[in-house]
């Protein structure tokens, strides 16, 4: 059931577009495969299944960064196995082949290295690594020792135990707190603390899939397992197993995680699948059998009934409905007739056989009347039906259209802008193949891979320094810009404008973070001379640091000629400055709907020509600029 | 002597139509056509048409060759055309000779900006280069419209509309040249496609797969500064007028599953439209070419295979048309690749004009020995190669089969060796132990599935005993019921023989100590009901004899009625655990 849910939630559709699939579609399956190795280990204490836990542990550090999410969540379940006192050497076996191999090789992967053992994020798992040993050898010595002795023993070992502990502990947080952030990576902490990126490390909230997700973003991605969740946790809760406990803790923390970020709804949809399965399959379970009880009693009752004609005979059928109320009945009535106590015997036998078949469940449960458990699985399937509609909706609707082609439904049919392809394509063809490509890096991994050019910044935002030095040569004014991208050797700049039809994620709304991030390296770019009210704003009320960047310059040039008065579609109002000229850029291309546009540097020849005018009228302004550039010849 | 240049289109067009008469004694049988080597660098195309005598029409293609007659200029090539039969004295022949040059406009100037129409200028003699003396000639320069910037006068020269007349010039010795120039507006589209690979798939299972990869180039002059999209949206034919943005090809009827793709996906702008005798296609570059600008693309489209591949004299061939079924283009590489099906022999070609030939081997899906490629490469292709030519090879339909027949081998191997690997024993040992104990363990376990259908039975017995009862009170048929309890008596000792010898099979077993205990315990139980049954059975039967009350019956079997519930269940649990091992 959790399968067949977790094959089409759209959360994990998401990911694939097309058969081709993102590394963390890869990841998610590594994750679930280690849970369900460790839950498996758990089960059986199986050494075998422990050393495949720790290769699959090892799979998933390959693929994604995430993996982080094991080694914290599988520590904080020993530790609540061994608080709620379900320690067994089971858990041993479960947990210490997977610390120390599945460390040994996440030592393996060159991005982790050494953090294995060095950061924060692993600490949790070595020190729920100690408190494991400390109990296992409590308990070991209480197999061995008398009670009396024991107690000894126990005092003896706690306090051992407590001292080493406490120096583990206080030997790591003086290590912790020697660094700066406390030996935790700022992703890490970016979890932990919603609003730490916002204000440390704005290249991690700039992208959309960091922010916190809304209601509707839950709805559309889990649909109606959020609501078949919270059933799914009380079913785990009633036989209480290890393997539940895990399912829930699971649940509860991609639940905040998924709080946190948009993208980590990811982890939270397998947890959400798989509650839901158990909640639907308990449901049904419940459903189908109180309906198979109570049809084959109509079917036995049925010729009874007719023989007898008795109203008792009726009222027996619907009175009996568990079977200590039947025996009650039973005694109570005393039946008048030998028929009917023969009957009532042979039912009573009826309900005890059927009771031994599933021994012990069904004695707790209560059985439900048949009308009442028809409809709920007709609910229950109808529920299924919308959610299987959603997912094939949401598949076609929301992630089968590639991002980079974009459409639009007229009343002429689909529109088709192409306009991505189009510029990459132009780049690709009529540029050198050395010739170097700046954008902002959101456009990185598309212009490498369909453009096959060389560019300053792409999506891998490893290296934050040169991002911010692209974010500030966009939000620097066109002359400081240009020597930017001619220290960066860069030909082309490209940037992407939806002002003319209407498509909102565009650079110019993604320029606060060019700000911001420009800003946190370089103080000379300052947020707030950017801002009017607290808003980024481009029409009248812009101010002239706006007006002047280069961003603004890219994204208007003679943009108010195509229809006299440059009213921007995305922003919704008029642009501020209409009328300007480029002197360090030139446009060399622009798509069909302008949504990409792509400048040259003008070459430097030209910029001294110009000057050489200016240094007629006057030669003091001169020396600033050109100081830093070869020496024109007639100077 | 009559020459007429047509340059409506971007690539250079002659047309000589020439009378010549034999004023020698001897007959004639060649005619030589001179032409400098600069332009026969040039030279695409070549053709000459004769017909002799005065009436026109019934005029037949001569062969042509390029020679070198001794004592002529190096700087010149020459051509010679063969007549069918020689030329007698003082007979005439009409000579119609078609060239066809390439890179004969040469834009001028080299780089426009976006507003700035495409001018080109070209320049050749305005007297007919000939190795024979001229008695009357002209010189007509079809212009494609629009401005002319400058052209050489000489002599009779006219500009009537859009046509350009030299001449006529009268007794002009051999070999004069005079050179002119004419600088003239031109902004057909200079479609260059710097390198064609055509790929022409023959599947005998009815489809010949035609793709092409184009790099194409817009030839003309090239763009300088800036290129504004604002420009070319609001006044298309003002400012970008030097630049193109549709092909059109022709396909041939018939032509299905056509597509249009580079190398980062489908290009969405194109039409098409069919008819039955054409079809044809219009696509659009991703964006629209200026000069010096290119772009790659490929179009592919499936034929049917009796349009296109016949049988005659025991071989097939392949007849289809040499180049790109695009209009107006000009191809400097031109590399067609026939790909036959495997097992085709006896490969022949026959190209009704010189090609560079040689051969592949293509490898595809199942293929083993892999399918042989005819290539045949040619520079400089032009519109007017567009002819036929014709691919023959032998080819035998069994071959056609090979790989379905393979296929279906291969899979039924497969199942074959899955039933052969389900049926054989792949222990390595017969006599281990643990081989040996999985045996017995094996054994009991069919025993003890024994055991449990006679418990069922059993049961079932039991269960008939029960419905006697109850139909005796019902009916208070007694004897009936009394039957009853004997077959079932009978049945008992029946199926107490059979359990008797499983019994002791599964107590010899040495693999059975853990199953043993329960399975005796079962027996215990079970026998114990059986008699609890029977007993009861007899207590209600003599008692519904006796004709007593319903109460007195309830209360003499009610402990025993208790009992049998209470071991019944046992019964049931144990035969459930026996089940599940």
């Amino acid at each position: 059931m959790a399968a067949a849910i977790l094959a089409m939630v759209p959360s994990y559709i998401s990911r694939s577009v097309a058969g081709s699939y993102d590394n963390e579609a890869v990841a998610i399956f590594a994750l679930v495969f280690t849970f369900y190795l460790y839950v498996k280990t758990l089960n059986t204490g199986s050494l075998f299944y422990a050393t495949l836990n720790a290769l699959s542990y090892f799979y998933m550090v390959c693929s994604w960064g995430g993996y982080t999410f094991i080694i914290n969540l599988i520590p904080m379940h020993v530790l609540l196995c061994i608080v709620t006192g379900r320690y067994s050497s089971r858990l041993y076996i479960a947990y210490a082949p997977l610390v120390i191999l599945g460390t040994l090789l996440a030592a393996l992967v060159p991005v982790v290295g050494f953090n294995a053992v060095l950061t924060s994020e692993h600490f949790a798992s070595f020190l729920v690594f100690i408190i494991l040993h400390v109990v296992a050898f409590v308990y070991y010595i209480k197999g061995l020792l008398t009670p009396r002795l024991f107690k000894m023993a126990m005092t003896l070992v706690i306090t051992v135990g407590l001292a080493v502990c406490f120096a583990v502990v206080a030997i790591l947080v003086a290590l912790v707190a020697s660094s700066p952030t406390k030996g935790w990576s700022g992703r890490s902490l970016s979890l932990l603390d919603p609003t730490y990126a916002s204000k440390y490390i704005p290249i991690i909230a700039s992208v959309s899939e960091h922010q916190p997700p809304t209601w509707p973003s839950y709805f559309m991605d889990i649909n109606v397992l959020a609501f078949l969740v919270p059933a799914g946790i009380i079913s785990c809760f009633l036989p209480l197993s290890d393997a539940s406990s895990f399912m829930v803790l699971y649940l509860v923390t991609a639940v905040y995680f998924s709080g946190v970020m948009v993208r980590l709804m990811l982890v939270l949809a397998p947890a959400a699948c798989i509650l839901s399965g158990i909640a639907l399959s308990s449901a049904f379970d419940v459903l189908t059998r109180s309906m198979k009880f109570q049809l084959s009693k109509l079917f036995d009752d049925g010729p009874a009934i007719s023989g007898n004609g008795s109203p008792n005979g009726s009222s027996a059928s619907t009175v009996n409905t568990s079977s200590s109320k039947n025996e009650k009945t039973e005694k109570s009535e005393a039946a008048p007739k030998e028929k009917q106590s023969k009957k009532n015997r042979r039912k009573d036998k009826e309900v005890t056989e059927s009771v031994s078949v599933k021994p012990k469940k069904e004695k707790r449960l209560s059985v439900l009347p048949l009308e009442a458990s028809i409809v709920s699985t007709l609910l229950l399937i109808a529920l299924g039906g919308f959610y299987v509609v959603h997912c094939v909706w949401a598949a076609a609707e929301a992630y089968s259209a590639p991002s980079i082609v974009l459409t639009s439904r007229s009343r002429e049919g689909l529109h088709v802008f192409d306009d991505f392809r189009e510029a990459y394509a132009w780049l690709s063809h009529n540029t050198d193949v050395d010739d170097k490509v700046a954008s902002w890096w959101d456009y990185g991994y598309q212009t490498t891979a369909m453009a096959n050019r060389t560019v300053i910044v792409d999506n891998n935002t490893w290296n934050n320094t040169h991002i911010a030095t692209v974010g500030t040569a966009m939000s620097s004014p066109e002359k400081a810009a240009w020597e930017i991208f001619d220290s960066l050797d860069v030909k082309y700049v490209l940037v992407v404008f939806g002002g003319l039809v209407g498509y909102p994620s565009d650079d110019i709304n993604k320029f606060l973070w060019m700000v911001r991030i420009g800003g946190g390296e370089f103080p000379h770019i300052k947020e707030p001379d950017y801002l009017r009210d607290g808003q980024y704003r481009v029409d009248a009320q812009a101010t002239p640091t706006m007006l002047n960047c280069l961003m603004y310059k890219l994204c208007y040039y003679r943009f108010v000629e195509t229809d006299g008065k440059g009213f921007d579609r995305v922003r919704g109002y008029e642009i501020g400055k209409k009328h300007f000229k480029l002197t360090h850029f030139e446009e060399v291309f622009t798509t069909h709907h302008w949504m990409v546009r792509i400048y040259k540097l003008k070459p430097q020849k030209n910029r001294i020509r110009g000057k050489l005018k200016k240094l007629k009228s006057s030669s003091k302004t001169s020396s600033t600029l050109a100081a830093g550039r070869k020496k024109n010849p007639w100077q | 002597s009559k020459r007429s240049l047509n340059f409506v289109s971007s690539i250079g067009v002659t047309v000589f139509t020439k009378r010549v008469e034999n004023a020698g004694s001897e007959p004639v049988s060649k005619v030589l056509l001179a032409f400098p080597n600069i332009q026969a660098k040039n030279l695409a195309a070549i053709r000459a048409f004769g017909t002799e005598g005065k009436v026109k029409g019934l005029s037949s293609v001569l062969p042509i060759e390029v020679v070198e007659p001794s004592g002529v200029p190096p700087e010149l090539t020459f051509f010679s055309a063969s007549l069918h039969k020689p030329l007698q004295k003082g007979k005439i022949l009409h000579l119609d000779v078609l060239t066809v040059f390439t890179h004969f406009l040469q834009p001028f100037p080299e780089e426009i900006t976006q507003a700035d129409s495409q001018l080109v200028v070209f320049q050749d003699s305005s007297h007919y280069l000939s190795p024979y003396p001229v008695k009357v000639q002209t010189l007509s320069i079809r212009l494609p419209g629009g401005r002319v910037e400058s052209y050489t006068k000489y002599g009779n020269t006219k500009l009537v509309d859009s046509e350009l007349k030299y001449g006529p010039y009268e007794d002009v010795p051999p070999f004069s040249y005079n050179p002119i120039i004419v600088h003239f507006e031109n902004n057909n589209p200079f479609a260059v496609a710097k390198e064609l690979i055509r790929e022409i798939e023959i599947s005998h299972w009815g489809n010949v797969q035609i793709t092409e990869h184009y790099n194409i180039v817009h030839g003309g002059a090239r763009l300088k500064g800036e290129f504004s999209r604002l420009d070319y949206q609001s006044r298309p034919y003002a400012r970008g007028v030097s630049s193109f943005r549709h092909l059109i090809a022709r396909l041939p009827a018939r032509a299905h599953s056509i597509y249009y793709r580079d190398e980062i996906g489908n290009i969405s702008t194109s039409h098409l439209w069919s008819d039955s005798k054409k079809t044809q296609l219009e696509i659009e570059p991703r964006f629209p070419l200026f000069g010096g600008w290119q772009t790659t693309f490929t179009i592919g489209y499936g034929l049917p295979l009796q349009d296109f591949v016949f049988s005659a004299d025991g071989k097939r061939f392949l007849n289809i048309t040499f180049g790109s079924p695009m209009e107006e283009i000009l191809i400097e590489k031109l590399i067609v690749k026939v790909v036959l099906p495997e097992g085709s022999k006896d490969i022949d070609v026959s190209a009704p004009f010189p090609t560079n030939q040689w051969q592949e081997v293509k490898y595809s899906h199942l293929d083993i020995a892999g399918r042989p490629v005819l290539v045949l490469e040619k520079p400089d292709v032009i519109p007017e190669h567009n002819l036929h030519f014709q691919v023959y090879y032998k080819f035998n339909n069994i071959s056609l089969l090979i790989e379905p027949m393979m296929l279906i081998t291969g899979f039924f191997l497969l199942f074959v060796a899955c039933i052969a690997y389900m049926h054989t024993d792949m222990s390595i040992s017969k006599n281990s132990p643990s081989y040996l104990a999985k045996l017995q363990w094996d054994e009991v376990q069919a025993t003890v599935q024994q055991i449990q259908g006679i418990f069922h039975q059993c049961l079932a017995v039991h269960d008939k005993l029960e419905t006697s009862l109850h139909d005796l009170s019902r009916t208070g048929d007694a004897k009936s019921c009394k039957a009853a309890r004997k077959a079932a008596d009978a049945q008992f000792k029946e199926l107490a023989k059979e359990l008797k010898p499983l019994l002791l099979s599964v107590q010899s077993s040495p693999q059975s100590y853990q199953i043993w205990p329960k399975l005796d315990d079962l027996v215990a139980k079970e026998r114990e009901l059986q008699d609890k049954l029977m007993a009861r059975h007899a207590t209600v039967v003599d008692s519904v004899e006796k004709k007593q009350r319903g109460q007195d019956i309830e209360n003499r079997i009610s402990s025993q009625q208790q009992k049998i519930a209470a071991l019944r269940q046992e019964v049931e649990s144990l035969l459930e655990y026996l089940s599940e091992i």
